[in-house]
């Protein structure tokens, strides 16, 4: 049985912010995440507020400027089937399209998807690691598989999500709705790297509510795809991944949005290999070229040194695809 | 599915009191239907915020298989749970309860979920199918036919989460190819690696149901 908690269910979001200023309020967007954090006492809550009610907040809808808004409470299989987001964003979609198993991407949304928490198994464990306000990361020391490569620093998770990468890559931005108001920001600073503040993966204060995922205007020639390997199949979290967001002029690589999912603790964008891939014809030479800078400077922990070559093997097929 | 028609007769909502459906419906001795309030389904003028304080049952209306229920929920229950132990409605299994292994996989307005990550309050005014209702009649409805014909299942444990799983993807995409079917069913573990006659039952109920 879960623990017991309050429930509310707010019909604004205004409602839904005042709810959850309250001390021990969590939100519940599909709850497929929050429910297994509850479940396993990772933390726990004196109010669910639920954000079903919200219906503001589901669907996704074009923007004046040529780009999308997607409602915070649209389902990962919504975002994965939308002929729209296929065909102008596509890592995006396919970021959702490789998230969980079917009836999780039917349940879970987009907000969800990018502040739901970390899966190191210590962390859903039964131990006091240093992410639950405890003195020691358990993984430096113990198993750390599925650990980062990059930016680990007293906390060495991975970032969970396959949509975050993707909307890093294409730029995209959130909006976030709190007791002082709105704002808005770009996706890649949403996220806390762990030497900012390890007990915690976004910036969202209590109160705030993630009300919507804006997408810019796709480039002109733009190109993408979200390349995620894992041990299965399908269902499986990432072991490595890449988002590309390319746009091609005249043969050559007008802007790269290049980001890495499942190594670091946030997606993790890769600026010097943008910057390489900008103004060259995308070739296997250079394909190669990027791959290789792309894990440069990766710290392996003792048994994750397979991730080097894994993102590196990544990287290259996905630049190769696109070429 | 025998257990499944069992558990549809043994169910009276109207006040049936077979042993199940009153070991279920537990309403007067624990807490009293005084208290019992239906907090969640919004009276006429909605208030802006529903609310169900820690602990406390209300009366929540469930609408599974196409027959209304009435049953007392507090914040905390799944919808597993309470159609399992407040419902009478067995077939639908727990397993990992975290989204792991589908089991418990039933449709909620006709798209598969997981019924252990979902509380029974969120479930409120939506349609909920499980195993029980693929029954047309005394029949097996197409998807459970074909995986007895197809022999998809040993000790049978995940079926009913693969069936469920299988009819959320049909009414999706009547007609899968094998691809889809591996991956429109890859949220539901099978133990006994029953997964070759699982996709060729899949395939299967698609004939079935275009055939009706
Ligand atoms: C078995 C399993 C496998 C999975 N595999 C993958 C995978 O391979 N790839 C992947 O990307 N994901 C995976 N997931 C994660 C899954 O996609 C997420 O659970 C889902 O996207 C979360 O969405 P939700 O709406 O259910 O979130 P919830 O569970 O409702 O919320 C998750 C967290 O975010 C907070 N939150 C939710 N919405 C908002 C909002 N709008 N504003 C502020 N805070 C909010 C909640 O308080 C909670 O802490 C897996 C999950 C499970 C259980
Ligand atoms: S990696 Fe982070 S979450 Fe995992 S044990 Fe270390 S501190 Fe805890
Ligand atoms: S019991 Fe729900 S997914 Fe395993
Ligand atoms: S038939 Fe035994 S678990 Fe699938």
């Amino acid at each position: 049985m879960l623990p017991s908690f309050r429930y509310v269910r707010p019909r604004t979001v205004s409602e839904a912010v005042k709810a959850l200023a309250a001390e021990g309020a969590r939100a519940h967007a599909g709850g497929t995440d929050l429910l297994g954090c509850l479940r396993d006492g990772v933390f726990d809550a004196k109010s669910v507020v639920s954000l079903s009610g919200l219906d503001d907040l589901k669907g996704i809808s074009p923007t004046k400027d040529g780009g999308l808004k997607i409602g915070a409470l649209t389902t990962l299989a919504e975002v994965a089937r939308h002929p729209g987001i296929a065909k102008g964003w596509p890592a995006l979609a396919q970021g959702a399209a490789a998230a969980a198993s079917p009836q999780l991407r039917n349940q879970g949304t987009l907000g969800g998807n990018l502040c739901q928490r970390p899966r190191c198994w210590y962390f859903r464990g039964d131990f006091d690691c240093a992410r639950k306000g405890g003195e020691i990361c358990y993984a430096v020391e113990g198993e750390n598989t599925y650990h980062a490569i990059f930016g680990g620093s007293g906390c060495f998770i991975v970032h969970p999500s396959d949509t975050a990468s993707p909307l890093v890559a294409l730029r995209a931005t959130v909006k976030v709705v709190g007791p002082k108001g709105a704002r808005s920001l770009p996706v890649e600073k949403l996220f806390v790297l762990p030497a900012v503040d390890h007990t915690r993966e976004t910036i969202l204060a209590p109160g705030e509510v993630l009300t919507e995922v804006l997408l810019p205007p796709p480039l002109e020639g733009a190109k993408g795809l979200y390349r995620k390997v894992r041990s299965r199949g399908a269902w499986d979290f990432a072991l490595g991944g890449v988002a590309l967001a390319l746009s091609v002029k005249d043969g050559k690589v007008a802007s790269a949005g290049v980001v890495l999912s499942g190594v670091a603790p946030t997606p993790w964008r890769v600026p010097e290999v943008e910057k390489l891939l900008v103004g060259k014809a995308l070739d296997a030479k250079l394909a190669a070229e990027a791959a290789e800078l792309a894990v440069k400077g990766a710290e392996p922990m003792s048994g994750n040194d397979y991730k080097v070559p894994l993102v590196k093997g990544a990287v290259e097929e996905a630049l190769l695809a696109l070429a | 599915m025998a257990d499944g028609k069992d558990d549809r007769n043994d169910l009276d909502t109207n006040g049936g009191v077979s042993r199940r459906g009153f070991l279920g419906s537990v309403v007067p001795a624990a807490v009293g239907v005084a208290v019992a309030r239906e907090a969640l389904s919004a009276p006429a003028a909605a208030p802006a915020v529903a609310e169900l304080p820690a602990g406390e049952p209300a009366k929540l209306t469930l609408v599974v298989n196409g027959r209304t229920h009435k049953v007392l929920v507090e914040p905390r229950d799944t919808l597993l749970s309470v159609l399992r132990e407040k419902l009478g409605l067995t077939g639908t299994k727990p397993g990992c309860e975290r989204g792991e292994c589908g089991a418990c996989t039933v449709l909620i307005d006709g798209v598969a979920r997981y019924s252990c990550l979902t509380l029974a309050l969120e479930a409120d005014g939506k349609k909920v199918t499980t195993v029980e209702g693929l029954m047309e009649g005394e029949e097996l409805g197409p998807v459970q036919k074909a995986f007895v014909e197809e022999d998809a299942f040993q000790c049978g444990y995940c079926t009913p989460g693969q069936v469920m799983a299988a009819e959320g993807l049909l009414r999706e995409n009547p007609e899968p190819g094998l691809d889809e079917i591996r991956h429109g069913m890859s949220g539901n573990l099978c133990r006994c690696g029953a997964y070759a006659h699982i996709f060729k039952a899949v395939d299967k109920a698609a004939r079935f149901r275009k055939e009706r």
